[in-house]
C-alpha cells in the first residue's frame, strides 16, 4: 500500500497534545525562548492547526542577557509566520524591585525569570503555558507530566501529580491554577535535531560553529561579554564554538565545535559524550538543582 | 535512520524494590552508550560517596531527591535510549505493593513489559501482581528477566524451576505462550543484557537487547477498526481557505482513506471522506496513530468529542457500561459517587451504580466490597448522562478505556477498561 501515510509516532503525539491544549483551555500561550526546542514547538503547532493560524500567542521572557542572534531570529520568525508575540522583560521586574540582580562570579538572571513569568501569567490570565522541556534533559524532568498542574504560586508538587493514562489528558483546573504543557516530553535531544534536519527548520546561527570571544572556567566555555562576570585572571581567547542550548548568556556554556551544518550537528550529537544540560551552568550548582528550581515555579 | 523512520518501542518495567530493576535499566543505558560522560561521572561520584566498590547504575534512573534519600523509586519515570534501528522509551514503575497505580500508568503507554524476578527468590506474590496488570492491560509482549543469576551460580535448574512456576501463571491468564519470553540475566555484571553470557552457555536465546530490537511495532500494535474522535474543528476563515472546515484528531485502530463512507456519532449522519490532510500535504490514506485533518463531502454537524467511524463499523452507543476499574487516587470510589468520565477526549457525567467485586491481583479470585481504595482493582457498573461510543477494551484499546475525574478536586481518580 504505497500511498498509506505512516506517522512519526512522536510527532503525532505532540500534535495531539497541542490540539488538546487549544480545545481544553481558554488562554493558552507558547513559551518561546528562541531555542531549538521552542522553535520545534512552533513547527508542531503549525502542523496541528494548518491551514488555520496557530490559535495562541508566543510569550518570550527576555532576561536582557540573550544572545542578539536569538532575538533577531525570534523577530524574523514571528514576522514570517504572522504569529502574535508578547515580550516581558526581567529588567522591568528588577526595576520594580520585585527581584534583585545577582552579583559575583556566577551571577545570572536565569532564576529571576520565574518572577517575570508568573507576573505575565497573572497579567494575561494564561491558564496553559506550553513549554519545550523534555524528559531526557534532566533527572527531575523524567517524572514530569505532559499536563503539569501548578498552583497560584506556580509551584510543582511532584508527589501529587495526576497520573496520565494512555493519551488521555486531564486539563481540568480551578481558578488560579494553571497547567504547564510539555508536548515534546518524549523527544530526546537527538530526536529534536533529526527533526529539525528532516523538516529543514531554520534555527539561530549560534547553534552552528562560529568564532567567538570566550574564556574557560570550571572546565566550561563561557562567553566573554559585558553581562558575564569575569575575573581578571580569566583570559579571553577566540575559539570555534557552538551552543547546544540557547539560554541566557550567563548560564549557557559553549562547546568547541567545527559543526557548521545540520548534518554536522546531528553527527556531533550522535557521538557526543557530554549531555546537553552538562553545558548548563545553572544545573551544576547542586545535584538537585533542577528539582529545587521547579518547586518554586521555574519552567 | 532518523526520527522519521527509526521504529519506536515502549516498554514498562516492573519489579520489587530489591530485584535490581534500576540496575537493569542503568545497565541497558550503559551498554547502549546512552549514558553520557557527565552522567557516568555523576554515578561514579555518588557510588564512591556511598562507599560502593562497583558502579551503582541504579543512580542513573532514581530521579527525585526524596527518593534518592529513601533509596527507592516512587513514581513513573521515563527513560530514553536508542540503537541504530530503534528508539526505546522505558516507563519505569516501582514494584512495591502499594504502587499498582504506577504500573498501570506506565503500562498504559507500553507495548512491552519487562517483569523482573530475583533468581534467589523465584516467583513471588509481587510477580503475580505485575503479571496480573500486564494481563489486565493486554500488553502485547512480556519479557520475564530472571535477574541476579550470578548469585545462584548461573544455575540452569533454578532458571527452569522459575520458568515452570511462571508458566503455571500464564495458564491462568489470557496470554498465549508465544507472547512470553524468558531471559536469564545478571544486570550488575551485564550477563545476557547486551552480550551473550559465557557463564550461561545453556541459554541459547537472544540477549535482552537483541530481543527488544527484533520486536516490530506493527506486530505489537492491535489491528482493529478505525475510530476518529474529533479533537478540534479547523476553520481558517482566510481568503485562501474560505470554506475550509476540517476535523482534526488522532486516528486509532484502523486505516481511513479518501472516499470512505463514514458515520458521525452521536448524530448518525453519514457522509464521505473528501480529503485527508497532514500539514500542507494531502494524503490518500492514513495509518492508525496519525494526527490528521479530515474534510467531508457534505456539511454535517460535527464538533469536539464527536466520533467519525466507517459506516460499516459503527460502535455501540450506550448510557450504561460495565468496566474493570483501577483506583489511582487516595479518594475511594463509592456506590452513588458522581464523576466526570473522560472517554478519549469526550467527557460525560457518570454515576457508580454498583461495585460488583474487588479483584485479587494475585489471581486468587474476587471479593465483595462497598468501595474501591487506592490501588484496588474491581468490576463496576456505571450510568452515564449521555451515551458514549465505545468498544470493549479487548477489541479496541483506545476506544475501550476511560478515566474518571473527581468533580471537586479535578484529580484523575480512576482508570477504566470497558467490558461491555
Amino acid at each position: 500500500m504505497s500511498n498509506l501515510f505512516i506517522p512519526n509516532p512522536k510527532e503525532a503525539e505532540s500534535i495531539h497534545i497541542l490540539r488538546e491544549v487549544a480545545a481544553q483551555f481558554e488562554r493558552p500561550v507558547l513559551l518561546f525562548s528562541g531555542g531549538k526546542d521552542s522553535i520545534t514547538l512552533v513547527r508542531l503547532a503549525q502542523k496541528a492547526f494548518y491551514p488555520a493560524k496557530i490559535p495562541f500567542p508566543l510569550l518570550h521572557v527576555d532576561t536582557g542577557h540573550n544572545f542578539p542572534e536569538t532575538i533577531e531570529f525570534r523577530d524574523k520568525l514571528v514576522a514570517e509566520l504572522g504569529l502574535d508575540l508578547i515580550v516581558r522583560n526581567v529588567q522591568d521586574s528588577i526595576d520594580q524591585g520585585k527581584v534583585r540582580e545577582e552579583r559575583g562570579r556566577y551571577a545570572s538572571r536565569n532564576t529571576l525569570q520565574t518572577t517575570t513569568l508568573l507576573d505575565a501569567i497573572e497579567e494575561f490570565k494564561f491558564d496553559a503555558c506550553i513549554g519545550g522541556a523534555r524528559r531526557d534533559e534532566e533527572k527531575a524532568r523524567a517524572k514530569e507530566r505532559v499536563f503539569s498542574v501548578r498552583d497560584d504560586f506556580g509551584q510543582w508538587d511532584e508527589k501529587n501529580q495526576r497520573p496520565e493514562l494512555f493519551d488521555m489528558l486531564n486539563g481540568k483546573i480551578h481558578v488560579g491554577q494553571n497547567v504547564r504543557v510539555f508536548p515534546i516530553s518524549n523527544w530526546t535531544e537527538l530526536d529534536v535535531w533529526e527533526y529539525i534536519r528532516t523538516e529543514d527548520i531554520e534555527i539561530p546561527s549560534i547553534y552552528f560553529a562560529h568564532k567567538r570571544e570566550v574564556f574557560f572556567r570550571d572546565g566550561m566555555i563561557w562567553t566573554a561579554n559585558e553581562h558575564v562576570f569575569r575575573e581578571s585572571h580569566e583570559i579571553v581567547e577566540e575559539r570555534m564554538v557552538r551552543f547546544r542550548t540557547v539560554g541566557d548568556m550567563t548560564c549557557t556554556a559553549a562547546v568547541l565545535s567545527e559543526a557548521v551544518s545540520l548534518d554536522d550537528v546531528v553527527g556531533e550529537i550522535r557521538d557526543s559524550t557530554i549531555s546537553e544540560r552538562g553545558a548548563r551552568i545553572d544545573d551544576k550548582r547542586s545535584e538537585a538543582a533542577m528539582e529545587t528550581r521547579k518547586k518554586v515555579g521555574y519552567f | 535512520m532518523d526520527i522519521q523512520n527509526r521504529k519506536l518501542i515502549q516498554i514498562a518495567t516492573a519489579g520489587s524494590v530489591d530485584d535490581g530493576k534500576s540496575t537493569l535499566i542503568g545497565r541497558l543505558l550503559y551498554d547502549t552508550k546512552s549514558l553520557t560522560t557527565d552522567k557516568i561521572e555523576a554515578i561514579e561520584k555518588s557510588s564512591k560517596q556511598r562507599g560502593y566498590d562497583y558502579l551503582d547504575f541504579s543512580l542513573a534512573t532514581d530521579g527525585l531527591v526524596a527518593e534518592r534519600e529513601q533509596g527507592i523509586t516512587i513514581d513513573v519515570a521515563h527513560i530514553y535510549f536508542s540503537t541504530a534501528k530503534t528508539n526505546f522509551i522505558i516507563a519505569d514503575t516501582p514494584g512495591h505493593v502499594e504502587y499498582t497505580r504506577n504500573m498501570v500508568t506506565g503500562a498504559s503507554t507500553s507495548q512491552v513489559a519487562i517483569i523482573l524476578i530475583d533468581a534467589r527468590k523465584g516467583v513471588i506474590e509481587q510477580t503475580y501482581r505485575h503479571f496480573f496488570i500486564a494481563n489486565l492491560l493486554r500488553i502485547s509482549h512480556v519479557v520475564v528477566a530472571i535477574n541476579k543469576m550470578d548469585l545462584v551460580g548461573y544455575s540452569e535448574d533454578i532458571y527452569l524451576k522459575i520458568k515452570a512456576d511462571f508458566d503455571a501463571l500464564v495458564e491462568k491468564s489470557d496470554f498465549r505462550q508465544e507472547q512470553i519470553t524468558f531471559i536469564p540475566v545478571s544486570a550488575l555484571k551485564g550477563e545476557n543484557i547486551a552480550r551473550h553470557s559465557e557463564e550461561m552457555p545453556w541459554y541459547v536465546g537472544n540477549t535482552l537487547l537483541d530481543h527488544l530490537e527484533v520486536l516490530e511495532p506493527s506486530d505489537l500494535q492491535e489491528s482493529s477498526v478505525a475510530r476518529f474522535p474529533v479533537q478540534y474543528v479547523i476553520r481558517p476563515k482566510t481568503e485562501a481557505f474560505h470554506d475550509f472546515r476540517g476535523f482534526s484528531g488522532k486516528l486509532y485502530g484502523g486505516i481511513l482513506r479518501v472516499g470512505d463512507e463514514v458515520t458521525v456519532l452521536p448524530s448518525l449522519n453519514t457522509s464521505k471522506i473528501k480529503s485527508i490532510h497532514f500539514f500542507d500535504k494531502e494524503i490518500e490514506a492514513a495509518a492508525p496513530g496519525s494526527s490528521i485533518v479530515i474534510t467531508l463531502e457534505t456539511e454535517v454537524d460535527l464538533s469536539r468529542g464527536d466520533m467519525m467511524v466507517k459506516s460499516s463499523e459503527v460502535p455501540k452507543s450506550e448510557k450504561q457500561l460495565t468496566a474493570t476499574i483501577c483506583q489511582v487516587n487516595n479518594k475511594a470510589l463509592k456506590v452513588g459517587g458522581k464523576y466526570i468520565l473522560q472517554h478519549g477526549i469526550n467527557r460525560v457525567m457518570a454515576k457508580v451504580d454498583q461495585i460488583e467485586s474487588r479483584i485479587h491481583t494475585d489471581f486468587t479470585g474476587t471479593e465483595e466490597v462497598d468501595q474501591l481504595k487506592l490501588n484496588d482493582i474491581g468490576r463496576v457498573h456505571f450510568r452515564l448522562s449521555k451515551p458514549i461510543h465505545f468498544d470493549t477494551y479487548d477489541t479496541n484499546k483506545s476506544n475501550g478505556t476511560f478515566i474518571l475525574i473527581d468533580e471537586g478536586s479535578f484529580d484523575t481518580v480512576s482508570v477504566g477498561f470497558i467490558e461491555g
